[in-house]
């Protein structure tokens, strides 16, 4: 079994059926099949090859569904990218996974611009939507989604794959401030989304609003779940707009609503809600961070027909542990236990399981672990370690946790510095290493401070260069142009110095209030 | 009251573009101008800048998400122009 054969089986059996809705268009199973199929003989027809890997660089709109969909039937793995990533650390990216070919929105000039220029191993461009224009000819041969791929067969290409292919690279910030693809297989995605459908009670009438982003494994998984059993799935690109969140979830009759804290907070913002709007949502579930005790009481009462899902992950494995429903009342602030067909447990220093009460590093064992970081053997070693068994390894996932007397798991912190922001990851040295590009920067320590909606604000600290002159706003204005919107400080203080540790180590966490000591 | 607008989004999401980057009819959220979180602060400045309410209801694209946008709205409500 391939994924992409979920698809293909819906197309049979429910081929009048609403896969997708997004932007006011609206796409049966049979059309997304089909639309997948064109994608995948043009990307064949291109030279990608089984295993090779194909970026998707969009927002969330119809052409992303059907790219993921495209590049699994092609016999390729999808690399979703942000779609706010700049261009260096996109063309970063595709270098380190030698992308074989990239779909993006016609209008990221600068980011085509980069990728004629400076990936070698793209031999092909799609795009979909308006596309800028360009002085000359593109170096790279395009495609575009509208006017060339009609002309390729609706039915399937030859299939290539078994379930241990490569199916995904799923890029993720890590402390030394490179991303690392997250490498799965086929096999790793079918069990994931089987274990996480099976505890979310997910059927094919379940109707899915999806506003997180799909190159973010929480959103993606929307997607490869709702075609997994063959739900539909309404894909909305921006939470910026939350009225349109309420008109979504009411016009469609959306059944289930997955989220971050920073979403439900917003949610939370606006006066005047409805509870009425929202009955049709049998589940909301919250992951990323964790969701404030009192955003849990009054999402309750908003959504007053909804089991309240609070869980905990991390992308080397897409989904560790779910507290179900009925515990949340009891244990509001515990993610619960390992998810069905998994097994989780917490070791100390040694690697000795420890029991009730007791801090230490959450393992876990599943065909939901991921095979590695692509092209980073040191790396993986760090977090794969022997299992069970000889032949196996499991994550150690480097977040610290304790269980209580009946098992339920309560994280207390990383064992790293990742901040989360919004429910994502944030490399502080990723920022550091951009903020000090800035002319007149000395020195840079980044942080993060507690924040209302975000969960997590950045703030940067700087110190200047002597006769320096910089203020907040040439900080942020640069982090903007560099970085990704969710990796962009909100604060900038500047000091004299940073506190530092008699080996020179910056002292962090002596950084979090204001001018503290 | 085209004039405000166009100095509140340079200033407070543009940092150091050029003014004639700022093009009226651009969408705030396909060129990335402004993202998710950025909405409330132009909502917030709407209201204390042109003494009106916006409505939950009225948090909507059509309204909110261009120069263009933002000036109709704001004629729609009667905005108290100084």
């Amino acid at each position: 079994m391939v994924f992409d054969d979920y698809l293909t089986q819906n197309a049979v059996q429910w081929p009048g059926k609403e896969a997708c809705i997004a932007d006011d268009r609206r796409s049966t199973y049979a059309e997304l099949d089909a639309a997948a199929n064109r994608l995948a003989h043009a990307l064949v027809d291109a030279g990608v090859g089984r295993g090779d890997r194909v970026a998707v660089f969009m927002e969330n709109r119809l052409e992303a569904a059907v790219s993921v969909f495209g590049v699994l039937r092609a016999g390729a793995a999808f690399v979703m990218v942000n779609p706010t990533t700049k261009p260096d650390k996109l063309c970063y990216m595709l270098n380190d996974c030698a992308a074989a070919a990239v779909i993006a929105v016609g209008r990221s000039k600068a980011a085509l611009e980069a990728i004629d220029a400076e990936v070698p191993s793209v031999r092909q461009v799609i795009t979909c939507g308006p596309t800028a224009p360009t002085e000359g000819a593109p170096a790279k041969p395009r495609l575009d989604f509208d006017s060339d791929l009609p002309a390729f067969p609706a039915g399937p290409p030859p299939r290539r794959c078994i379930d241990m292919d490569l199916a995904a690279i799923i890029y993720t910030s890590g402390s030394t401030g490179r991303p690392k693809g997250v490498t799965m297989t086929h096999r790793n995605v079918i069990s994931a989304a089987d274990s996480i459908t099976q505890y979310l009670q997910n059927v094919p009438e379940d109707i899915i609003l999806n506003v997180l982003p799909l190159s973010f494994d929480y959103g993606l998984y929307q997607l490869l779940m709702s075609v997994r059993l063959g739900m539909t799935l309404v894909l909305e690109k921006t939470f910026a707009y939350p009225y349109r969140i309420v008109q979504h979830i009411r016009e469609e009759r959306v059944t289930g609503f997955p989220g971050v804290p920073t979403m439900f907070a917003i949610l939370l913002q606006m006066k005047d809600l409805d509870p009425a709007d929202f009955d049709t949502v049998r589940y909301i579930s919250n992951t990323g961070a964790a969701l404030p005790p009192a955003h849990i009481e009054r999402l309750g009462g908003l959504f007053r027909n909804a089991r309240i899902y609070s869980m905990y992950g991390v992308t080397e494995c897409k989904r560790v542990t779910y507290l179900p429903p009925e515990e949340l009342e009891r244990r509001p602030a515990s993610v619960g236990k390992g998810m069905p067909n998994e097994e989780v447990w917490i070791v100390d220093d040694k690697g000795n399981p420890v029991g009730p009460g007791v801090v230490g590093e959450l393992v876990v064992r599943g065909s939901n672990v991921m095979q590695g970081y692509w092209g980073l053997p040191e790396e993986t070693a760090a977090v794969l370690r022997p299992g069970r068994y000889p032949w196996e390894r499991v994550l150690y996932t480097g977040d610290l946790f304790k269980m209580d007397d009946e098992g339920f798991l309560y994280f207390v912190s990383r064992k790293d510095d990742i901040i989360k922001s919004r429910g994502e990851k944030v490399s502080p040295r990723e920022v550091e290493s951009v903020i000090v590009e800035i002319d007149g920067v000395q020195e840079a320590a980044v942080v993060g401070i507690p924040d209302e909606i975000l969960g997590q604000a950045i703030k940067a600290v700087v110190v200047k260069a002597p006769g320096a002159d910089l203020d907040q706003r040439d900080v942020i204005g640069h982090c903007s142009r560099r970085l990704e919107s969710f990796l962009v400080p909100k604060v900038v203080e500047f000091r004299d110095a940073l506190p530092k540790t008699d080996s020179g180590k910056v002292k962090h966490k002596a950084l979090k209030g204001p001018d503290a000591a | 009251m085209r004039v405000k607008i166009r100095a509140f989004i340079l200033e407070s999401f543009m940092y150091g573009s050029a003014p004639e980057e700022l093009e009226d009819t651009a969408s705030f959220l396909e060129t990335g101008i402004i993202d998710s979180t950025g909405i409330m602060e132009v909502v917030l400045f709407l209201e204390e800048e042109f003494e009106i309410k916006v409505e939950d209801n009225e948090m909507l694209p059509e309204n909110l998400d261009s120069v263009d946008s933002l000036c109709r709205f704001l004629e729609k409500k009667g905005a108290a122009s100084t």
